[in-house]
């Protein structure tokens, strides 16, 4: 058995392996739950109740899926230039320690100026964070797989540092967390009364933002260049490292716009808890995304749909929360083996 | 042959089809014990197809291969191997890492204790090695080999496995014209020994000194078939080429002033190939210099030069009388040097991308197709379109993935992007490397069309024929030096062979210590 490339696949071969991943994955997920002891037929009625079955948990929903457009957006952005930035975490809290050092109250600003100042301090500095590895990789090939996910753990112990000590508050029973972010910095509801913020209405922005520079930018065009053959880009002219370099900026900003909404807009504090792993999740959301911006919108809500339907379902059903790992797990690896079926077909000799 | 011939390996009207192209029609071939059958035809006409047909690396829609009477199972990759037959490929398929020794024995010696029986495989190395006077060092590491060397391994590796049936896929492409006379009383010994073998080439001259039969393939058709003793190269090259145009007249050169200079231009070597030492050559405006040579002896540093790829470690690039202070691929595109690289593939295009991607590759700074960082993809499209229409790129459409179109087209792409401009330069690196002979032509006419223009041209090229055939003025590079300007056949191929394997440089051996 081998795989041939399929030149133009139609519409039926591009769509068939993925609802076949999807269904598979519902199916895993429901054997699993039954033996967790659970009806495994009311697994998936439950998980889709609890992601999208009242106001509540739409709205609970789409808060879950605003920082992972955003760590998607920053893997989809450096992915797509073959820089592989496995440190979005440590970019989404070098994003939340600028929300908080800047925004807890020790600069008079109006409320009119600290929300865009915070915004643009915390790209540049996760774009910085994320410089680093870039230099390292450019100047002396160091692999950035190796440092951008090392720097993570670093970032996460000098946050840790900072939290039991100068950024500690004083108010805060003792707690490793930060003081509260002053009224004037926190982001704002959508909609008053709804627990919606504008992190959200950022994220889409951001997305297609990102849509637009990756088609008609010049810059998106020497992205994917030198994404897809650094050899015939370098010969064509286009500055390889400098690309790779803007490229990891673009990327370290938008994973620091996780961290900033996730504080600002929900949380008011820096806690060493702020972000379960969003950083990494990012990768699978761009990866389901297939790198395309627009779909890392669609990719964070299927991905923030399983965890909150599933910690709902959990609750409801009484299994364990960790259905909801599996089910991701299973579901990008279902899904990457669909993608290659739309381009591949097996041919048996 | 005589009568009494026997059969080793016969393929029987094999078709192979993928969706509309017809990459084998009916091809037919056989080959008899101590007999050399050479398989002729341009790159794209259906042999290496055939070679993985035979190999199992596809299965044919209909035919079958038979080895000494026995049928082989379709698409089974180690049926051909077992029969007893090698293929020796054209990039060689060996570990640099590895000794000689190594190499030959991989995979036939013991996994669990591989110094089993080393001596007994050292001695039968040697034994081969004088029978068939194929001289190389055991123990050398493959990757301090020259490419002579490195083929001699890859015959020594078939002849331990006991081949019967040996295969030679363009083995001369890379030698000079006297390791390939080496390479033929090598073969000569083997038909002694019994083995059969099939050559595959297209250098008819070749063909006709070691062949018994031909077997012409054209788009994937048989176009003929002969014995070289009833034929000639006139009557074989009609096979090969059809009806197709005859190669363009070349009318006398009038060389202007000369437009980029490299002045005792010297790069650093990479791994064991030579970069370029102390080389001086002028290319003058209205004048096509010829650069022939071995492959692997400097020809990439020369073009990576040129093409800005590559700051000389010592010397100057001149263009005009000044000299260049910044070199880069950019700067060189921006000074009007038109670049056809020598990879199409690899470093000319960018499979994934499109041809409107492609076709602005390395303009898409330039105000025409882009203003403040945005691109402008409707004069992108515009410009696409209009290389496709006038360099008859067959292609569905200018929104198609460059990967989809030939070899051919894609060389016709690359060729509008770099002359629609009216470059002054052009850097022309194994412009015609595996097209068929009616692209070969195009792009011949093309690169003359330029020089009469006034564009001062660089041929790069591993095929002398071609070099001699377009050439104003010539230059041999060897070793990484460069020989004495050669006019328009002042030199024979014999004597231009002699400077390739590097025989007339003692003069400047100061230079290269």
């Amino acid at each position: 058995m081998r795989l041939e490339p399929i030149n133009n696949p139609t519409l039926a071969r591009k769509l068939v392996p993925p609802a076949l991943a999807l269904a598979s994955t519902v199916v895993i997920a429901s054997l699993l739950a039954m033996v967790a002891g659970a009806n495994p037929f009311s697994v998936i009625g439950l998980i889709l109740k609890g992601a999208f079955g009242s106001k509540f948990a739409i709205l609970e929903t789409l808060n879950r899926a605003t920082p992972l457009i955003f760590t998607g957006l920053a893997v989809a952005v450096a992915f797509r230039a073959k820089f592989w930035n496995i440190g979005a975490e440590a970019q989404l809290y070098a994003g939340a320690l600028v929300t908080v050092l800047l925004g807890t109250g020790f600069l008079p600003w109006s409320s009119f100026a600290i929300l865009p100042l915070i915004i643009v301090a915390s790209i540049i500095v996760g774009a910085v964070v994320l410089l680093v590895p870039a230099l390292l990789k450019t100047r002396f090939g160091v692999d950035e797989v190796v440092t951008t996910l090392l720097f993570n753990f670093i970032f996460l112990l000098f946050i840790s540092m900072l939290l039991e000590g100068v950024l500690k508050d004083p108010m805060g029973m003792g707690w490793p967390k930060s003081a509260r972010l002053i009224p004037e910095a926190r982001l704002p509801r959508i909609v008053e009364g709804l627990r919606l913020h504008w992190g959200f209405g950022l994220a889409i922005l951001s997305a297609v933002g990102i849509w637009i520079i990756q088609t008609r930018s010049t810059l998106g065009y020497e992205m994917r260049a030198v994404g897809l053959n650094k050899e015939a880009a370098a010969f064509a002219g286009i500055p390889v490292n400098v690309v790779i370099v803007k490229t990891a900026l673009l990327s370290g900003g938008l994973a620091a716009l996780a961290g900033f909404s996730e504080v600002a807009g929900l949380k008011g504090s820096l806690t060493l808890d702020l972000s379960p792993g969003f950083g990494y999740t990012g990768i699978i959301v761009a990866m389901l995304a297939l790198l395309n911006p627009l779909a890392v919108v669609v990719a964070a809500l299927f991905v923030a749909g399983i965890f909150v339907g599933a910690d709902s379902m959990s609750r409801a059903a009484d299994v364990p929360t960790y259905l909801a790992d599996i089910m991701l797990a299973t579901a990008l690896l279902l899904m990457v083996l669909a993608i290659m079926l739309t381009r591949f077909r097996v041919v048996r000799d | 042959m005589s009568d009494t011939a026997v059969e080793a390996l016969s393929l029987n009207a094999i078709t192979k089809r993928f969706g509309e192209l017809t990459a084998n029609d009916a091809v037919s071939l056989s080959v008899n014990v101590g007999e050399v059958v050479a398989l002729l035809g341009e790159n794209g006409a259906g042999k290496t197809t055939l070679m993985n047909i035979l190999f199992g690396q596809y299965t044919a829609d209909s035919g079958t291969v038979r080895v000494f009477g026995d049928t082989l199972p379709p698409g089974n990759s180690r049926a051909a191997l077992d029969a007893g037959v090698g293929m020796v490929h054209q990039h060689f398929t060996l570990a640099d890492n590895l000794t000689v020794q190594e190499n030959i024995t991989l995979g036939v010696q013991s996994l669990l204790n591989p110094s089993l029986g080393h001596a007994a495989a050292k001695a039968r190395i040697a034994a081969l090695s004088e029978k068939f006077h194929l001289a190389v060092a055991p123990d050398a590491r493959v990757g301090t080999l020259s490419v002579g060397e490195r083929q001699r391994v890859e015959i020594l590796k078939a002849l331990y496995r006991d081949v019967r049936i040996l295969i030679l896929d363009e083995p001369t492409a890379v030698l000079t014209p006297q390791e390939t006379d080496n390479l033929f009383a090598t073969l000569r010994l083997a038909i002694a020994e019994g083995l059969s073998i099939i050559f595959i080439s297209h250098k008819l001259h070749e063909v006709m000194a070691i062949a018994d039969r031909v077997v012409v393939l054209r788009h994937g058709k048989m176009a003929g078939a002969a014995n070289t003793k009833d034929t000639d190269q006139n009557a074989l090259a009609a096979m090969m080429m059809g009806s197709e145009a005859s190669p363009p007249e070349v009318s006398p050169a009038k060389p202007g002033p000369p437009l980029l200079a490299l002045r005792d231009v010297t790069t650093p070597d990479v791994g064991s190939v030579p970069g370029l030492k102390s080389v001086s050559l002028a290319l003058k405006a209205g004048q096509i210099v010829g650069l022939a040579g071995v492959s692997g002896n400097g020809q990439t540093a020369m073009a990576d030069v040129v093409a800005g790829l590559l700051n000389p470690t010592d010397g100057d690039v001149e263009m005009g009388h000044e000299t260049v202070k910044k070199w880069s691929p950019r700067i060189a595109v921006e000074s009007g040097i038109a670049r056809i690289p020598e990879d199409r593939h690899k470093t000319g295009t960018i499979a994934d991308f499109d041809l409107v991607e492609n076709a602005i590759l390395e303009r898409y700074k330039s105000p025409d197709f882009s203003k403040g960082g945005w691109l402008n993809w409707r004069k992108s499209r515009a410009f696409a379109d209009g290389i496709i229409e006038k360099y008859d790129v067959r292609c569905p459409g200018s929104s198609t993935p460059i990967r989809l179109l030939s070899g051919g087209n894609m060389q016709k792409l690359i060729l509008g992007r770099v002359l629609e401009a009216g470059p002054q330069i052009i850097l022309a690196n194994q412009p015609v490397r595996g097209l068929d002979i009616g692209a070969v032509h195009y792009v011949h006419s093309q690169l003359l069309a330029a020089r009469d223009r006034g564009a001062a041209v660089l041929l790069i090229s591993e095929d002398l024929d071609e070099v001699m055939a377009l050439s104003d003025v010539i230059h041999v590079i060897a070793d990484g030096r460069l020989s004495p300007e050669f006019k328009r056949g002042e030199m024979t191929p014999a004597q231009l062979g002699l400077w390739m394997a590097g025989q007339g440089f003692e003069s400047d051996t100061a230079h290269a210590s």
